[in-house]
């Protein structure tokens, strides 16, 4: 366990640490509040991402599978949790109807849809924010790897899977809220969302799942298995002629991140109190590719610093110059993909290497 | 003896091209065997053909006369026992030296098994005694990518070496080797026949030379001449194809 947190690792764990322990003590132990709700609120919601971006790096970086999808993942643990939480309102609604959620109610419905029986359950409902997804990139796995789909196809096809699940999610009668999604959350576990106690526990949550779905990563890329996974993103045939059956490496992986992709999505859903349709949208999912290029492919920790990194940079921007967001994005990944190939871990670590020791840039480039 | 591997009227087209054209070929268990012929002759697509990368149209390809190898994939093959080594190099290039024998050491190669699998104070000797036999446990811990042509080619031998396999497919191991090591891969592949199968397929006549084996011309995807060297280069359309060029 200790093997698996190097240098890089532990500067990331460490400062993910003190921003566990400072947060909530800004938020609800000092005088005077130094850390606002909202903060706390949109910091969790950062980790978040950084989770859903290391999973996508663990798939990309490390077995060269470029998912244009993987908000889908994300959302449908976002949906097996706000299920849950719909089911935790009760008689609480607008209709005060105990049996069914308000927007089946305003719908006409007379009974619960079968697949939302267990959702009450929240044990139930968090083994479905894993296996949800992780059966959706078992099958979608299954079928494109066996094909040896690769590449820009399989780039694509994982697209138009994030965006056909889009649009049957838009259809109300498809049973999760349409347009609206699902939202109007009272409380999780009898805790109420709105407290700010809550809020910091989701927080502390989440930095948890994100140092948890670190060393997972970790633990995964520097195995044996890890190293196959590399010799097929940078040789694939090769590999096979070996004797290792890729597509079963490859759905392994793939599925793996899924799951870990819909636990980011199940902790997202409480913090910011609403899953709707949008999240399955395409570029969602295209900035999550763009959050790992910028912080550094196949490194985990520069994924996940990506992430939390041009959140903030969204944060800011947009209540500065709203319009102007996605053309920054978009020059800051150009920008990044001709000058950093290494990302911005990259640019950070040879930084430092060169002030301590020139040789070991050398190294760390070579 | 008993046959290794039995190519029976093998037929392989590619847009109308014939590549592997009625090709029938027996190689006994143990043996060492040359395969030479002009570029394009189909040597490459014959061994695509045997490990599964490319499906033949029509014919027999028999495995220890039972298993039919048109219908093994290439990891397939790999784990009933055959292994290859690439025309062009292919190793693992951002993985070290060690890693990349590592990686070809003859494993369980399931998911689970290598997702735990320790590496055992026998496996780290025998990844010493490979890298040994192939010159090159000084840069064990180098970036394969950085390795020159030759050295690439010996990690290549390495990793085949590894597998432990039954067969050897050998592509043109000499390519890009100095005079030197071009004989000491001969020496190398005539010390592992016996206990191994090795099929090698070379332009380079010093070393079919050194080989001193069966030899098997084709030519446009059919066998031309097969015999000793000396036999097949005295056949006149031999000389006309391939070596009088
Ligand atoms: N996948 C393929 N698709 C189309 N044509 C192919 C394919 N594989 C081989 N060929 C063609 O089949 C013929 C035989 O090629 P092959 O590579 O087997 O020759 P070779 O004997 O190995 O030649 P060399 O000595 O140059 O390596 C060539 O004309 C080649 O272009
Ligand atoms: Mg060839």
């Amino acid at each position: 366990m200790l093997s698996l947190i190097d240098r890089r690792m532990g500067i990331f764990l460490a400062g993910l640490f003190l921003l566990t322990v400072a947060v909530p003590a800004g938020n609800l132990v000092l005088a005077g509040q130094p850390v606002p709700s909202y903060i706390v609120a949109l910091l969790g919601k950062y980790l978040c991402y950084a989770l859903l971006a290391v999973a996508l790096d663990l798939v990309w970086g490390y077995c060269g599978i470029l998912s244009l999808g993987h908000g889908a993942f994300f959302a449908l643990g976002g949906y097996a949790m706000g299920m849950h939480l719909m089911r935790e309102i009760g008689a609480r609604g607008v209709y005060a109807n105990p049996d069914l959620p308000d927007f089946m109610v305003f719908l006409g419905w007379q009974e619960l849809p079968w697949f939302w029986h267990g959702f009450d359950m929240f044990g139930f409902a968090l083994l479905m924010v894993l296996l949800v997804p992780g059966a959706l990139a078992f099958v979608f796995g299954w079928f494109a790897f066996r094909s040896r789909v690769t590449g820009v196809y399989l780039s694509i096809i994982t697209q138009a899977m994030t965006y056909a699940l889009m649009l049957a999610f838009f259809r109300n009668e498809m049973g999760f809220g349409g347009n609206n999604g699902l939202t109007d959350f009272k409380d999780v576990l009898g805790f109420n969302l709105q407290a700010d106690s809550t809020r910091a526990g989701l927080f502390v949550l989440s930095a948890i799942a994100l140092a948890a779905g670190l060393l997972v990563a970790k633990a995964i890329t520097s195995s044996k298995l890890g190293k196959v996974l590399i010799a097929i993103r940078d040789a694939e045939s090769r590999t096979r002629f070996i004797g290792y059956r890729v597509e079963e490496y490859k759905l392994f992986v793939f599925v793996v991140s899924a799951m870990m992709a819909g636990v980011a999505g199940a902790l997202y859903v409480p913090q910011v109190g609403i899953i709707n349709p949008g999240e399955f949208s395409p570029a969602n999912s295209i900035g999550i590719v763009i959050w790992v290029a910028l912080g550094g492919r196949g490194t985990l920790v520069g994924a996940a610093l990506g992430a939390i990194l041009v959140s903030i940079a969204q944060t800011l921007f947009t209540s500065w110059f709203p319009e102007l967001w996605l053309f920054a994005l978009g020059g800051l990944f150009v920008f990044v993909t001709i000058f950093l190939p290494q990302g911005v871990l990259g640019l950070i670590e040879s930084r430092f290497a060169r002030r301590r020791k020139p040789a070991a840039a050398k190294e760390a480039s070579a | 003896m008993s046959t290794q591997l039995l190519l029976d009227g093998v037929n392989r087209s590619f847009d109308g091209f014939k590549a592997i054209n009625d090709l029938s070929l027996t190689v006994e268990k143990g043996e060492l065997r040359a395969i030479i012929g002009p570029n394009g002759a189909g040597k490459t697509t014959m061994m695509d053909i045997i490990t599964g990368k490319t499906r033949p149209d029509t014919g027999r390809v028999l495995w220890n006369q039972s298993v039919d190898l048109t219908r093994t994939d290439e990891a397939g093959s790999a784990r009933l026992g055959i292994g290859r080594k690439f025309q062009k190099p292919t190793v693992f290039e951002t993985q070290t030296v060690e890693d990349n024998i590592a990686l070809a050491l003859k494993e369980d190669r399931s998911v689970w098994a290598t997702l735990f699998y320790r590496r055992s104070a026998e496996d780290t000797k025998r990844i010493g005694e490979l890298l040994e036999l192939v010159k090159l446990s000084h840069v064990a811990d180098w970036m394969a990518g950085d390795l020159s042509h030759g050295q690439k080619q010996w990690l290549e031998i390495g990793m085949l070496m590894a597998q432990d396999p039954e067969l050897l497919l050998v592509d043109e191991p000499a390519a890009g080797m100095t005079d030197a090591e071009t004989m000491r891969t001969a020496e190398l592949l005539r010390q592992i026949a016996g206990k191994h199968t090795v099929i090698v397929v070379e332009h380079d006549m010093d070393f079919v030379r050194a080989l001193g084996c069966r030899v098997t011309v084709l030519h446009q995807g059919h066998v031309l001449a097969e015999g000793s060297l000396d036999h097949v280069s005295s056949n006149e359309q031999v000389i006309e194809v391939y070596l009088g060029r």
